[in-house]
């Protein structure tokens, strides 16, 4: 059998091998009387036996665990939960049927919430439904996972995750999920490493035996090949070593052994990855992904959204630099109403500045909103897929347009530094034909148009690689040209991250790194051993 | 940046009102929620919250229906208050809010 390889998102960082488990809801049975008063009596137990075991759990632990547990306290303690239920009871109905009813309804309220901290709390509630009916039924319905295994299931709940020992390794694999839940956020205290998001778990036939996890890059691979496996139980070894002297360091700024001061920056996806995050931590945000904005379904956002996420983010930086990729869409990121639907190759199609170009009025909001954003910080703009000068400079006449009517209004405003995401090779080459403020170089793109090789498909993934002299070359050319015209260069990619190029990428002269915030740590480590 | 103004008259009991922003990074998310609803429930007064001035309301004290309103980070929580004890209160909640209750 192929090995199958899922991209998702990266929602508690480490790498982890283990036999799979998958996790199915648990049906427990009960005989339900047919007196409403006894049904509703049975509840009412139920839901009193369930607050009294976590109130007994949270006896033993403190800290965050006991605050997620705190709160599920909190929920059953309120009557408002189940009155739905007991209503529903009244009419006759068996108590776990009416339970579940009245739980559900909370659920689909919470998984259809338009912030992503509400829609994970969605697996919270889950728990809650899952211990009551527990009780009711006498039965264990709570999912027992063996320690060290992967733990493959569209989602789990906190209780789960809790009734597992994680000290002998492990990790999850979630379809669904949020790097937001609280299961994320005990995943990341433990150690767990976890990935969401990775769409359907479907297989032909067998289910697999075998999970390689990676919580730093957010892939999973099930049924790995013997090679890819002895692989990437090497970058384990590896990383066990390195994480220990890792973490002390975090709060450190990053220097090489030879005494190389290097910017460590972040790359985050959405305005909740900075949640309890210490700014200290970095040197500044490298890539903020605007897609986020876009992908709601409630159509295009308007100027005042998208300025209060920008200021958001360049609040958070307290001063330091906040680096914007105006929207990226296309090519594997979709956006319904923008992108083309069908294009034969969207990665080489109408994606990023060139879909911008092509719908000025999309463009000119999100400018708009950058330049109104940019009184409260350092703000730097960066365009994606730029492959010929022509468009940065139609880019920057759209910026001057903005920013000049902005001033006319009377509405405080600033222009931004314009500057390019290197990551067409055509670009990487002619870098210095460009009047950008800035290069930034996007390493998964420009490795895959370099190699043409995607890494997302199995068979050529060995092909895709940054580590290549030719992938280098670019990179180093880029960075002369930088030099030369006396402007930052820096690299933004997954390679950023993958410690095992640190060497290579600070030998083409980089000095300006942005990675996930996880990495972090383990980033500032690595750099610290290089000896130039 | 809240607005509190009180005014008795004659039987009706007038109920007393505030706003304030939220500020803390989640919003009144699930530990925020148990902290203000644990709050409300040291007060004999009835407290209820809004997103809007004019309501819907919902009841402070039950951390079911606060996590339902799903207030994000930057809202304006409005308050009203009715009750012998309402004073305090009114101030008690605020304090938690503008203090971003304690985590931001």
């Amino acid at each position: 059998m192929a090995e199958i390889h899922l991209i998702g998102r990266a929602a508690s960082p480490g790498l982890a091998i283990g036999p799979v488990t998958m996790l199915t809801a648990a049906v427990a049975k009960r005989t339900a009387s047919d007196d409403p008063a006894q049904e509703a009596a049975a509840l009412r137990a139920a839901i009193e036996g369930a607050r009294a075991e976590i109130a007994e759990q949270i006896k033993t632990i403190q800290g965050e665990v006991a605050d997620i547990l705190e709160f599920q306290v909190a929920m059953l303690e309120d009557d408002a939960l189940a009155d739905p239920a007991y209503g529903v009871i009244s009419e006759g109905i068996a108590a776990d049927h009416a339970w579940r009813l009245a739980l559900d309804v909370e659920i689909a309220g919470y998984r259809a919430a338009k912030d992503e901290y509400f829609r994970a709390r969605a697996a919270d509630i889950v728990d809650i439904r899952d211990r009551v009916l527990a009780h009711l039924s006498g039965v264990d319905t709570v999912p027992r996972i063996t320690g060290g295994s992967i733990v493959a299931a569209d989602d789990i709940t906190p209780s789960a995750f809790l009734a597992a020992d994680w000290s002998h390794g492990g990790a999850i694999a979630l379809a669904a999920g949020s790097p937001s839940s609280h299961v994320a956020m005990l995943a990341r205290a433990r150690g767990a490493p976890m990935v969401v998001g990775l769409g359907p778990l479907s297989w032909n036939g067998q289910p697999p035996a075998l999970a390689l996890v990676d919580g730093d890059a957010g892939t999973v691979i099930f049924d790995p090949e013997p090679e890819t496996r002895r692989l990437f139980e090497q970058r384990m070894a590896v990383a066990n070593a390195a994480q220990a002297a890792a973490d002390a360091g975090r709060l450190e700024s990053a220097r090489t052994a030879g005494g190389r001061r290097i910017a460590v920056l972040l790359n985050i996806a959405a305005p909740e990855d900075l949640a309890g995050l210490d700014p200290a931590i970095c040197d500044g945000i490298g890539l903020v992904r605007t897609e986020f904005l876009f992908e709601a379904s409630q159509g295009l956002p308007d100027e005042d959204a998208q300025y209060a996420v920008y200021r958001r983010i360049l609040d958070w930086a307290e001063g330091r630099p906040v680096t914007i990729r105006t929207l990226d869409a296309g090519g594997d990121k979709p956006i319904a109403g923008l992108t083309i639907d069908d294009e034969r190759n969207p990665f080489l199609g109408l994606r990023g500045i060139r879909l911008s170009l092509a719908r000025p009025e999309v463009f000119r909001v999100q400018l708009r909103a950058l330049c109104r954003a940019a009184v409260h910080g350092a703000l730097k703009v960066m365009l994606p897929m730029i492959a010929v000068p022509s468009e940065l400079d139609r880019a920057s006449a759209l910026l001057d347009a903005e920013f000049t009517a902005l001033r006319a209004e009377g509405i405080a405003c600033a222009r931004p530094p314009l500057g390019i995401m290197v990551e067409v090779p055509a670009a990487a080459l002619r870098a210095e034909a460009f009047g950008a403020a800035f290069y930034s170089i996007g390493s998964n793109d420009l490795t895959q148009y370099t190699m043409a090789a995607a890494r997302d498909i199995g068979a050529v993934a060995d092909l895709n690689d940054t580590g290549n002299p030719a992938v280098l070359a670019l990179i180093s050319q880029t960075v002369e040209a930088g030099r030369k015209r006396g402007v930052e260069v820096s690299l933004c990619g997954d390679a950023a991250a993958d410690t095992r190029l640190t060497t290579a990428l600070l030998a083409t002269g980089l000095t300006i790194l942005s990675v996930s915030p996880i990495a972090v740590a383990r980033l500032k480590a690595a750099i610290a051993k290089v000896r130039s | 940046m809240h607005d509190a103004h009180a005014s008795r008259s004659g039987e009706t009991p007038v109920p007393l009102t505030a706003s304030a922003v939220l500020v803390n990074k989640v919003g009144l998310h699930a530990r925020p929620s148990v902290k203000l609803t644990q709050c409300a429930k040291g007060f004999s007064a009835r407290i209820e919250l809004a997103l809007a001035a004019d309501g819907p309301w919902t009841d402070a004290k039950s951390p079911v229906k606060v996590m339902r309103v799903k207030a994000p980070q930057g809202a304006t929580l409005h308050f009203r208050v009715t009750g012998p004890d309402s004073k305090a209160a009114l101030a008690a909640v605020l304090a938690l809010v503008h203090d971003g209750f304690g985590e931001a």
